[in-house]
């Protein structure tokens, strides 16, 4: 410790100064250091988390609701949800299995496009080679075949769920109608991609499908009315579909411009509209307290519009 | 012929259809946990309904209730946690099930070897089997219009206010049964018998027989109007046509019968079910017009389903009404 003199002035040189702010120096740094050390135990308190997150995690209530209201993926949901609605019982998570399947679907899809050309030369070479020589490529077309089946069965059992519970009943009818029309479309997105390994199977199963659109009604040059309507095999519905009168390269073509980019790009957009609207109904329906025969009400005409704000489930 | 488990295993096992076999069990499964969780509110509303008092204090649902609990948890954690629980629980079983099992691969398409049978995708059965009950342009186009066309308006006809956000059975026997029928009883039946049952040349394979491609079927189908002996070719002179040309108008004139009596006869028989009870009286007293109308006819349609495959399977009777431009 340097020398001080009585009236507090420090008579030593310009070398022990330097000395004596490089120990100040040395303590601060490691104070700091050490300071830092232990903040870093806590990760939600830096700047950079907070950058991301913009709340801190902890059980305070609001920090609760303000990490699910400030987070564009999280704020799908309401922040408090009915107590009894957080179970497993009454949804069976059906809703959410079904998008989180066609999530993974969309992951794979696009991995799988990195090693598949759709052309009538190499779309089956590309499937072998992704059997055989790309690493995981056998892991990546099973995950995706399985995906696929699975979400149909998903949404089955979902829209199973959705009549049981009569959620489709007001104000969800329109939902549920968007619903029906999400099931189609997934029922599409699953037959389009049956074609794309362009083997036997999809060929086939494919060949099958489209023969019944010669049939349609006025459209199909064996419909109904559709020899009158000046329908050939060269110009009808199933034309249209095909792209020529036979499942070929134009077939492989269309089903995979249709797999990969249009139904998926609506299959989006009606999601946008299921997600919202269940939340604008006033969130999941249920499990509501029962309802007894002698509380029915008499309907009242014309039916009173029924506007509830979001999140007030 | 000895019972062939060599045929079934083989359907049952062929990589596609592993999700119809899965569909045996899962929607049964779900159909019984809903219904159980149905009837326990049932037995909730007994209670309630035989005691004003208990109506108006107890708490209306099957679960656990405590007044000091809040009614309203955060979704973060109480919710979330779930769904990303639920998320690693999907993923782990799509691993296991892509692991173990591999997608399928063909030979090379080629439009030179015809498969034996041609299926479509397992999902699309249902419509497939439809078309041994009908011409391609109803099974293929308006069946599946009328299916999409008619879950949609089921929010719209379906009148009754009970069961709103809850399960149970008593309080919607009605919907229920019609979803229930249709759903399972037609829909996964026809996928299932699709799957199963039709083996080359979509022929009827009982479960054990072997799948023989050289196959004939024998038995003849006959139109209605063949099975009643209907014969106009004595109507030509009448009216100054031939033979062949008045056999088929008579034919025509014919058909119309037998529809407009099922069509008379099932909207009874729908009118009946749909005001059986006093409680439907009162859910039916409460419908619209259009309600009505929409909803009989889309029960009529449904009812058509299971009478075709009735007279085809059983009656080897194959069209109704016969006309030169198509046949029902
Ligand atoms: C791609 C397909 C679909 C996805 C991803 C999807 C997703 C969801 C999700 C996540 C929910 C929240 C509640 C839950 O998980 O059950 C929901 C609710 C709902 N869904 Fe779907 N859904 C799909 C298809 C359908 C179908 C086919 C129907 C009916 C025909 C339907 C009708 C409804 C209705 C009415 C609600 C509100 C239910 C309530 O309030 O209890 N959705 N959907």
């Amino acid at each position: 410790m340097p020398e001080e003199n009585g009236d507090g002035k420090s008579k030593t040189g310009v070398l022990e100064k330097a000395k004596d702010s490089a120990a100040a120096l040395r303590e601060t740094l490691t104070e700091k250091a050490k300071q830092q050390a232990t903040e870093l135990k806590e990760p939600e308190k830096t700047q950079l988390y907070r950058s991301i997150f913009r709340v801190k995690h902890d059980e305070e209530p609001r920090n609760r609701a303000l990490s699910v209201l400030s987070n564009v993926f999280f704020h799908l949901h309401p922040a408090k949800v009915n107590r009894d609605a957080t179970k497993y019982n009454f949804t069976w998570g059906m809703g959410g299995i079904t998008f989180y399947l066609f999530i993974v679907l969309t992951f794979t899809g696009v991995l799988l496009m990195f090693y598949y050309h759709p052309s009538k030369v190499q779309a089956f070479r590309d499937i072998l080679y992704l059997e055989n020589d790309v690493p995981f490529g056998k892991l990546l077309r099973n995950m995706h075949r399985w995906a696929a089946h699975l979400m149909i069965i998903a949404v089955w059992l979902h829209m199973f769920r959705v009549f049981m519970t009569g959620s489709y009943k007001r104000p969800r009818e329109f939902n549920w109608c968007v619903g029906v029309l999400l099931m189609v479309l997934t029922m599409l997105l699953s037959f389009t991609g049956y074609l794309l390994p362009d083997d036997q199977l999809g060929f086939w199963a494919v060949t099958v499908g489209t023969n019944m659109a010669r049939a349609t009604p006025l459209l199909g040059n064996e419909g109904p009315g559709g020899p009158q309507m000046g329908m050939t095999p060269y110009n009808d519905v199933r034309f249209a579909l095909l792209g020529g009168s036979i499942v070929d390269a134009n077939a492989l073509l269309r089903a995979y411009i249709w797999h990969c980019i249009a139904i998926p790009l609506i299959v989006a957009i009606f999601l946008g509209v299921h997600f919202w609207r269940v939340r604008k109904d006033g969130g999941i329906s249920g499990p509501a307290p029962v309802m007894l025969e002698s509380e029915i009400k008499e309907e009242r005409s014309p039916r009173p519009v029924i506007l509830r704000p979001s999140g007030m489930g | 012929m000895p019972f062939d488990w060599r045929q079934i295993w083989e359907i049952a096992s062929a990589p596609d259809n592993v999700p119809i076999v899965a569909l045996l069990f899962v929607a049964p499964f779900f159909m019984w946990y809903a219904l159980r969780q149905g009837i326990a509110n049932d037995k909730l509303i007994a209670i309630l309904e035989g005691d004003a008092q208990a109506a108006k204090t107890k708490y209306r649902k099957t679960q656990e209730w405590d007044p000091k609990w809040e009614r309203e948890v955060h979704t973060w954690p109480y919710l979330m946690r779930m769904e990303f629980l639920v998320a690693i629980l999907v993923t782990v079983l799509l691993m296991v099930w892509s692991l173990t099992l591999n997608a399928p691969l063909e030979e090379p398409a080629n439009p030179n070897v015809t498969m034996n049978p041609a299926k479509a995708p397992w999902y699309f059965l249902g419509l497939q089997e439809m078309l041994v009950y009908f011409d391609p342009w109803i099974a293929g186009v308006v069946m599946p219009t009328l299916i999409i066309v008619g879950l949609m308006v089921i929010p719209y006809i379906d009148s009754n206010p009970l069961g709103n956000g809850y399960y149970t059975y008593k309080q919607r026997r009605f919907s229920i049964w019609t979803f229930l029928v249709g759903f399972i009883g037609l829909w996964v039946l026809m996928i299932v018998i699709g799957t199963f049952i039709r083996g080359p040349g979509w022929m009827w394979f009982w479960p054990g027989q072997t799948w023989d491609a050289e196959r004939v079927d024998y038995a003849v189908n006959r139109n209605l109007d063949q099975v009643f002996g209907i014969d106009g070719s004595w109507l030509a002179p009448i009216f100054h046509t031939t033979k062949d040309q008045a056999a088929i108008w008579a034919r025509a004139i014919f058909g119309i019968f037998p529809l407009v009596i099922f069509f008379i006869v099932a909207a009874i028989l729908v009118h009946w079910v749909c005001t059986r009870t006093e409680f439907s009286k009162k859910i039916y007293k409460r419908m619209s017009l259009l309600q009505l109308v929409t909803m009989y006819t889309f029960l009529i349609l449904m009812l058509s389903l299971p009478i075709k495959i009735l007279l085809r399977l059983v009656f080897t009777i194959k069209y109704i009404w016969v006309t030169p431009w198509f046949s029902i």
